[in-house]
């Protein structure tokens, strides 16, 4: 099948110690406000990595700059070995096809489908039948348990299944790095847990490389191989769950063990 | 002043960017047949309408002011005339820049802070190529049909008032109406509302795809589409049949 092999090209061009993401000193302002300051991190191949912080530290806009959405004012982005700061038109492509983004609102399409919404990413760069797209579609809305929500539109999905419906349509194409903005947002206990489950079920298989923005601490605790700390744009700790928790950085050790802490 | 020159500059920047994309390959040949029926083909009925309305209203000023002169004769090729050269043209280029201008404004402003403008980036899609490309394509080709429709229209509408005030047959009526246009009065004008749905879907969209502050910032955006495209094609117009008339001695665009 043409994904199958696309992937295997893909894994074959990949030398092994090369991470699937690297920011290099990278600095972003907005207007005055300086959102990210000479931000440095590698996220091996395979990694579960996580991205901490509060509202306002610069989360969603360092995942933004990994796929491309943002350029940084100064520093490198590199994904899978490809600078995605310096790619534009077809190059940038050619990398976001690797890339699976579930944003944090979903950002379904809402004049089409919950089917069409997953169909879209095969439609545009597979040359697949509409038999074999439709069959893969519903595929992965099964593997969300959304199987039979195929023909509804966005509107009418619950916030936890529209969450789903984009997980799904993010990991349409069989991507190599899944970005997750704050996979529990919005969302009931019960909700949250079933979508840290299929992440942390995706991860198992080691089928990508799964790097997580959020401010729950159970899920990043699940979620995360590796974690870093944003605070003021900077990195202020990183380490294994475990090290985050005694670190002698007060704000992490007081993020580590707040309310939502499992 | 300075930040509305910098907003002036930004449109215009973004205006040549569609018009370069409009020329240059990979084309959306798919998405363009949706935006023409989303945008020219459900525009048709209203275009129709108003039309017809437009079409009694000017064959009643018209009689009105021929018979003073006992030029009654004259009312369907007069009213022809002036649909075709310029009443159908800015009539459907303003009413177009209320419906579809309205249209693209709130559903690319919505679409921009849904994030799904960015969604289509991170898909690997040309979000400016398959949002904006596409119906600038669909309102070049779409405003002159609609525009001719609308000529119709009016000359249908003309000929529903006559016939009601003196009885005129539909045949005689339509022989008068065509016997003082020629093809310098018909295609000039038509022609240049291919400009008016290039302004209508660039501002729209342009304004579409800056919509910032939620819902209030997309119902913001549509109604600056409908404002600035209906300005812009008042003012375009009077520079488009200056040019008309330049070109095409004999027409008045």
């Amino acid at each position: 099948m043409q994904l199958v092999r696309e992937r295997a090209d893909f894994d074959q061009a990949q030398r092994p110690d090369t991470p699937a993401v690297r920011l290099e000193h990278v600095s972003k302002s907005f207007g005055a406000r300086q959102v990210l300051d000479d931000v440095s991190f590698d996220v091996p191949a395979g990694c579960g990595f996580v991205i901490l912080g509060r509202s306002g530290s610069g989360k969603s806009v360092t995942l933004r700059h990994i796929v491309g959405l943002v350029r940084p004012d100064s520093g490198r982005v590199f994904v899978h070995g490809d600078e995605v700061s310096t790619l534009s038109g077809v190059e940038l492509s050619r990398v976001r096809r690797h890339i699976g983004f579930l944003f944090q609102n979903s950002a379904l399409f809402d004049s089409i489908s919950v089917g069409e919404n997953v169909a879209f990413p095969l439609r545009r760069h597979t040359k697949l039948s509409d038999g074999e797209i439709r069959a893969i579609a519903l595929d992965k809305l099964e593997a969300v348990g959304l199987g039979r929500e195929y023909d509804k539109m966005p509107a009418a999905l619950s916030g936890g299944m529209r969450k789903r419906a984009g997980l799904a349509r993010a990991l349409a194409l069989d991507p190599r790095l899944l970005l997750v903005d704050e996979p529990s947002a919005g969302l009931d206990p019960i909700t949250a847990d079933e979508i840290d489950t299929l992440l942390a079920d995706l991860k198992g298989r080691g089928r990508a490389t799964l790097v997580v923005v959020t401010h729950n601490i159970p899920s990043a605790k699940r979620l995360g191989d590796w974690l870093i700390m944003l605070h003021g744009g900077q990195i202020v700790a990183e380490g294994t769950p475990g090290d985050l928790a005694r670190s002698s950085h007060e704000l992490v050790r007081a993020f580590m063990n707040s309310q939502n802490a499992g | 002043m300075r930040s509305l020159l910098a907003a002036a500059g930004a449109a215009s920047v973004f205006a040549l960017r569609a018009a370069t994309a409009l020329v240059t390959p990979p084309f959306e040949f798919r998405e363009t047949g949706r935006q023409l029926y989303e945008l020219g083909l459900r525009s048709a009925p209203l275009i129709a309408v108003s039309g017809v309305a437009v079409g009694v209203v000017l064959s009643m000023h018209t009689r009105d002011s021929l018979e003073r002169f006992g030029a009654e004769s004259m009312i369907p090729a007069g009213l022809a005339l002036a649909l075709v050269r310029e009443t159908g043209p800015l009539t459907a280029g303003l009413l177009l820049s209320g419906r579809i201008g309205a249209g693209i404004g709130a559903e690319l402003g919505a679409m921009k802070v849904t994030e799904q403008i960015d969604a289509l980036e991170a898909t690997a899609v040309d979000a400016f190529r398959y949002l904006v490309v596409t119906r600038v394509m669909a309102c070049i080709i779409a405003v002159p049909i609609l525009t001719t429709i609308m000529n119709f229209a009016g000359m249908l509408g003309g000929f529903l008032a006559e016939n009601t005030t003196t009885g005129m047959a539909f045949g005689l009526y339509f022989e008068r109406s065509f016997s003082l246009i020629d093809v310098t009065d018909y295609v000039p004008s038509t022609l240049k509302t291919m400009v008016f749905g290039f302004i209508i879907a660039t501002t729209s969209s342009y304004l579409g795809f800056t919509t910032e502050s939620g819902t209030e910032g997309v119902g913001r955006a549509s109604t600056r589409a409908v404002v600035f495209s209906s300005i812009l094609i008042i003012v375009s117009n009077v520079v488009l049949v200056r040019l008309i008339f330049f070109l095409f001695p004999g027409a008045s665009g």
